[in-house]
């Protein structure tokens, strides 16, 4: 009995921490429509920070003074962040922050281990909480009893900030309808940067606070951004008391989970997330979305089939990438398959994302399940070759059928993290069955047949798949399915008062996606001649999304060049130098600053400005049109 | 009521949200190729009315009968597949498109090709849909990106798609608010020429007065929710009842009664 009521202590002390964060980017979320993965790095940062000053300054003042301090530092890093690279890119596509975020993390990530080195840091106890008090017969940290104190005297202070304060009721205004404020004069740009300043700080304060529970470590951001991106789900986006509940539900979820149901401990958060997002669509305590979102697809112009000459450019180019084994070496093929594959899997997603409008945040599940439904075919059954690459993709297809139904019923950052959700349950069960899937230690021993085997003949086996899964999902957007499709992303009231039903079309293409996404997993099954729970992973969906985002969203294909340019800069530069992260970080916060339509979207824009130099001035800028007051008299 | 052959029947409809009673036990009828006008101040309720005669908004009570068949609770694209076209008081168009491609998404529909993953989308029923954009005047627009169009040429595109399924019955919501007088008088005629020759029946909302009393072959005045008046043009024109409404909201008919005197 009373070990469990100690666990439920811990579970509570964990809520704390997990809430500060949670609240933060709740926050920023409900004001500036951004998903903030940088989330995560300002939390660790904020560890790293309140480590070295802890370790500097004496005394109990020393370590509630750096602790605070560390908190407000990072909160000015925000600021700065805010000011010099978020200001620039609200206007873009809705996701391509995200993108930008991801960028910082990366950086982060690499800095820190730049300037506290690579092992873990253990920080020094809290001065009059250094011991434990005794509950039951059992031994409870005092700092665990502080922290469980501090969650609600947070959640209180920050009810206050918002009920009794003009900046508060202004972010919850905001919140709520944020052209309303603009209507009423607030200058948005400051209210932006507070509000970002200020979960930053509620991040950073929330690391700096872990440092007597738990290790300093430079993989801190990925572990706490997906518990928090989970809290703020169920909570509800925007909500303080939804995210206060959901931070103590996730906390003894893993308190007890572990206890209860170790096999399936990982995965129970996750399950429980894409329960309450079945049943109540906008977390706990969230509202549906007010108002309507942006429409995607207006900043360029309307999609078109490729004219003869692109039809040539793009043959031309495929003709000189199969020539490649003539001139380059077996590393360099091997690398070309890779890359091939990528094309594939970003293709798959993007369409998802560019046509229907629905970013998923764990497409690598349908990636990893035609690995995997190769590996089960190769190894276990024993089948050939060919027959394992046609049948493999059916489990990416099976699984998109299933899990596809319940995600399309949602939308937005909802849609995209049940499946992230999903993505987390078919991770865990590769992760966990070992009998079956060989657990951590994957299905080694998948390798290609005699007539693929060799790097030209797995390469050109790459690149033909490839070139044919991207020709039939481009015929796919400008065939009537298609268009029903976009329809859906642009306006759901339309296309259910002209007899489309828009779910049954989107979990078409969410099952188009994930069978294509299962044919890129079976090449890469037998290109590494392996499978591992890896091939599921957060990091591989994220991947996935930066390629498309980097190709530009707004495009048909873009993703095909996104895809190139970073697995083949990620691939160099992790052959070239240590510091790989920092530098494709910084690369990828300069393209989104430099381009924000992505590199395709760009391209597109400076062909068609080249071309209508001469035309008319264009007319009234897209969007404007379309929102006058409605019953003007 | 008269034996005349009725195209929709709408009995004792009621919708509240939690405390306004926005539509209050309405009940009307529209008659094959009739013009039929549904007119009151801003918040009466026309919107809603609208919003659960084709399944957007489910109603707490009462029953929608199209053509004989009972239409009520099924959803807003099932209601659409026995004949009822519908356009926005707030637009709703596909942004990314152009003109022609939105009224061949409404064709594909129409022609159950929704899953047809192989063909290209150009060439489908393209005739078709520069037919309907000739309807409404836009054969000019037909390659214009809808995202550039001004919200008049919205209004009539909205016509187009509306009638891409051969409708039987029009339901058009504010149909010319936000175009120029010219523009209004222009669209409700060609609404008026299409309605006749194919016998649509049309139930409409219109803040022009000059419009619904020249167009409308009969007027239901609605005000917070429940039915004042309902008649012919004259009749309601003449009624006191609804002068005071219209008094009460701003003289929209003491303006033109000023213009014409
Ligand atoms: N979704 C809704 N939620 C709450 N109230 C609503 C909603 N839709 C309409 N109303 C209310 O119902 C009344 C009628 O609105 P509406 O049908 O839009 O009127 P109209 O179209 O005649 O201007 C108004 O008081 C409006 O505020
Ligand atoms: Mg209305």
């Amino acid at each position: 009995m009373g070990f469990y009521f100690v666990q439920f202590l811990t579970g509570l002390a964990s809520a704390s921490a997990l809430f500060l964060v949670a609240s933060g980017l709740s926050i920023i979320f409900g004001v500036t429509r951004i998903v903030n993965f940088a989330h995560g790095a300002f939390y660790m940062l904020g560890a790293y920070i309140a480590f070295t000053l802890t370790e500097r300054l004496s005394g109990a003042f020393g370590f509630w003074g750096g602790i605070l301090i560390a908190a407000l530092a990072v909160a000015v890093i925000g600021v700065i962040v805010e000011m010099l690279l978020l200001r620039r890119i609200y206007s873009s596509p809705e996701l391509f922050q995200l993108l930008a975020t991801f960028g910082l993390t990366l950086m982060v990530e690499d800095l820190v281990v730049l300037i506290w080195g690579p092992d873990d840091l253990l920080g020094r106890r809290a001065p009059g909480f250094r011991g434990a008090v005794e509950m039951f017969g059992q031994n409870v940290p005092s700092y665990d009893l502080f922290m469980i104190v501090l969650g609600p005297v947070v959640l209180g202070i920050l009810w206050l900030l918002f009920h009794r304060t003009r900046w508060g009721i202004l972010v919850r205004a905001a919140t709520q309808d944020r052209d309303m404020v603009a209507a009423l004069g607030v200058n948005q740009k400051w209210l932006f940067t507070s509000v970002f300043g200020a979960g930053v700080f509620l991040a950073a304060l929330g690391g700096a606070l872990q440092i007597p529970r738990d290790a300093v470590h430079h993989a801190l951001d990925l572990r706490i951004i997906v518990e928090v991106f989970v809290v703020v789900v169920i909570g509800g986006l925007g909500s303080i008391t939804g995210a206060f509940v959901a931070a103590v539900l996730v906390a003894e979820l893993n308190a007890f989970g572990i206890l209860i149901l170790p096999k399936v401990s990982i995965v129970l958060v996750f399950l429980v997330m894409a329960v309450v997002l079945i049943v109540r669509p906008y977390g706990l305590f969230g509202k549906p979305e007010a108002v309507a979102r942006k429409t995607p697809g207006l900043s360029v112009r309307p999609w078109a089939p490729f004219t003869r000459n692109e039809r040539i450019a793009c043959l031309v180019g495929v003709a000189l990438a199969a020539l490649l084994p003539l001139v380059a070496g077996n590393y360099a093929l091997t690398v070309g398959a890779e890359i091939a594959i990528f094309v594939i899997f970003a293709a798959s997603l993007h369409f998802l994302m560019s046509v229907g409008g629905l970013a998923s945040f764990g497409h690598a599940a349908y990636f990893g399940l035609g690995a995997y439904g190769v590996a089960f075919l190769a190894k276990l059954a024993g089948l050939p070759m060919i027959l394992c690459l046609a049948l493999g993709p059916l489990l990416g297809l099976a699984g998109a059928a299933i899990f596809g139904f319940f995600a399309v019923q949602l939308s937005g950052v909802y849609f995209a993290m049940l499946t992230l959700a999903f993505a987390q349950i078919v991770w865990s069960i590769a992760f966990q069955w070992v009998p079956v899937t060989g657990g951590d230690n994957g299905i080694l021993g998948i390798w290609p047949e005699q007539w693929a085997a060799g790097p030209a003949r797995f390469y050109w086996l790459s690149l033909g798949i490839a070139v044919a899964v991207v020709s039939i999902l481009r015929i796919i957007v400008f065939s009537p399915f298609g268009y029903a499709l976009r329809g859906t992303r642009d306006s759901l009231l339309r296309s259910e008062s002209i007899g489309i039903d828009a779910k049954r079309i989107q979990w078409t293409a969410f099952v188009i996606a994930g069978t294509a996404a299962g044919i890129g997993g079976s090449l890469f099954a037998y290109l590494k001649g392996s499978v591992f729970p890896d091939n599921i992973g957060i990091g591989l969906s994220v991947d996935a999304l930066v390629m498309v985002l980097l190709g530009g969203v707004e495009t048909v294909s873009g993703a095909v060049i996104g895809a190139i340019v970073f697995k083949a800069l990620s691939i160099w530069l992790v052959s070239q130098t240590d510091w790989s992260k920092l530098i494709l970080g910084g690369v990828i916060v300069l393209i989104v600053v430099a381009f924000p339509k992505g590199i395709v979207g760009m391209i597109e824009t400076w062909r068609h400005s080249w071309r209508a130099r001469s035309d008319a001035p264009s007319a009234k800028p897209a969007g404007l049109a379309a929102s006058q007051p409605e019953g003007a008299e | 009521m008269s034996e005349a052959p009725r195209l929709l029947f709408v009995e004792g409809l009621n919708k509240s949200y939690g405390g306004v009673h926005a539509v209050r036990n309405v009940s009307f009828s529209v008659a094959p190729g009739e013009i039929l006008a549904l007119i009151g101040p801003n918040g009466a309720g026309k919107t809603t009315c609208f919003n659960m005669l084709n399944g957007q908004t489910p109603a707490d009570s009462g029953r929608v009968v199209l053509r004989g068949q009972d239409i009520s609770g099924k959803q807003p694209r099932e209601v659409w597949r026995l004949g009822v076209g519908r356009t926005f008081q707030i637009t709703a168009t596909y942004a990314s498109m152009t003109v022609r491609e939105n009224v061949q998404v409404a064709l594909i529909s129409f022609q159950s090709k929704l899953y047809s993953m192989l063909n290209a989308t150009q060439r489908f029923a393209s005739d078709e849909a520069d037919r309907l954009l000739g309807l409404v005047g836009m054969e000019g627009y037909a390659a214009r990106p809808c995202g550039e169009l001004a919200y008049g040429d919205l209004k009539r595109l909205e016509l187009a798609l509306a009638l891409a399924n051969d409708p039987k019955l029009l339901l058009m919501d504010e149909p010319t608010a936000g175009m120029a007088p010219r523009e209004r008088v222009e669209l409700m005629r060609m609404t008026a020429q299409i309605a006749r020759e194919k016998e649509i029946g049309v139930l409409f909302t219109e803040h022009d007065m000059d419009v619904v009393f020249e167009h409308a072959d009969r007027i239901i005045v609605l005000n917070r929710g429940s039915i004042i008046s309902e008649g012919s043009p004259d009749q309601v024109r003449n009624d006191p009842q609804v002068k005071a409404v219209y008094l009460g909201d701003g003289l929209v008919f003491g303006q033109h009664a000023e213009a014409h005197a």
